[in-house]
């Protein structure tokens, strides 16, 4: 009797492991698993959001398709990492020079609470003047960041402020709307550039 | 397990004590090339950049900021996890090993300027105080650039 329920025991502790076990393939590896961060953002042909741009003009990705596009997300009471993206990319279009007016760039606000129409028209005033600033209803935003596989969080500071954690990289599509790159925070140029000219190259059909 | 952990505390814990106890001497410390960007009037927050020179023979702590251009001035760290994703938070103490230089630059550590009391405008100066764990200030005149400057170099 004694042995039969240590067995008993023995089995359901194998039993219990054998779950576990399972249960974390299915989480990790298995059909339960996320999505792989770091995954391609969709085409702009099957995304879909409203916003609205710094002109108070509505707007969506489909607006992008049939120029090459630069997209990027932030936030205008980003001290730090947000204005070094903006002259960044100032730069870059400086470099890339005239034919920099074939491209969109699309700044796309993630804290809509404070960047309001009349926020993003005066801060993306003082940058390249191609930049343009998108914002809208959080729901909307929300859309947008997913359809690029995008993350943005809402964290508190301690001066009762909060701030926005966010994808910092600048997504490059052709004129199809195809994802063609991204451009790291803080790329250097000599990287930069040359990714912005590939996208402006890719001609529908892929030819070059 | 705990005693574990705790050596393994103490160990971490330990190198920092021992900076902080030796005699910090901020007189040594020198800072270079300070610039900030402009802002849009005071309700959001400015950063400033520096880099930050321990010409002394002893380890150095920055522990803090000063400056009558914003109430709540503090050392903010940038950073970037593996997935290009941006994040800021208050940076602690930063410890500045004898001969070292610190560079305070965008995307990593600078100082936020919270809480404005007045708009930086481009062409002029506003004055800092680094402080360090020996209670020396050492100070500093910060030229504010363009909105969209990238450093003082251009």
């Amino acid at each position: 009797m004694r042995r039969r329920s240590a067995f008993g025991y023995g089995a359901a502790a194998f039993g219990a492991i054998g779950l576990t076990l399972f249960l974390g393939w299915w989480r990790v590896d298995g059909p339960g698993a996320p999505e792989p961060m770091g995954q391609r953002p969709l085409p702009l042909t099957a995304m879909d959001f409203r916003l609205t741009d710094h002109q108070g003009q509505l707007v969506g990705p489909e607006m992008l398709v049939g120029r090459p596009s630069m997209v990027f997300f932030g936030f205008t009471y980003c001290p730090d990492v947000c204005p070094t993206t903006l002259s960044d990319i100032s730069s870059w279009l400086d470099m890339v020079g005239e034919d920099a007016e074939r491209l969109d760039i699309i700044f796309i606000t993630v804290d809509p609470e404070r960047d309001t129409v009349d926020a993003m028209a005066e801060y993306v005033g003082y940058f390249h003047p191609a930049i343009r600033g998108w914002t809208g209803p959080e729901a909307q935003i929300k859309r947008a960041i997913e359809g690029f596989r995008a993350t943005y969080e809402k964290v508190a500071g301690e001066d009762g402020g909060y701030t926005m954690n966010h994808t910092a990289s600048v997504f490059l599509f052709d004129a199809e709307g195809r994802f063609v790159s991204t451009i790291d925070y803080h790329e250097p140029r000599e990287f930069a550039v040359p990714k912005i000219r590939r996208a402006m190259k890719e001609k529908p059909g892929g030819a070059t | 397990m705990k005693p574990v952990l705790h050596a393994a505390l103490a160990a971490l814990v330990l190198p920092l004590g021992a900076a902080s106890a030796a005699l910090a001497d901020s007189g040594q410390v020198s800072i270079e090339n300070a610039w900030s960007r402009a802002s849009i009037g005071t309700s959001r927050p400015g950063a400033a950049y520096m880099e930050i020179v321990n010409e002394g023979d002893e380890a150095v702590t920055l522990t803090g900021i000063k400056t009558d251009i914003a109430m709540m001035p503090e050392i903010h760290r940038s950073s970037m996890n593996e997935q290009g994703v941006s994040s800021m938070a208050p940076a602690g103490h930063v410890s500045i090993a004898p001969g070292e230089t610190v560079a305070l630059e965008p995307g990593g550590l600078h100082a936020m300027l919270m809480k404005l009391q007045r708009p930086m405008h481009e062409g002029e100066t506003f004055p800092l105080t680094l402080i360090f764990s020996d209670g020396g200030g050492v100070a500093v005149d910060v030229p504010v650039l363009g909105i969209a400057a990238r450093g003082p170099g251009n």
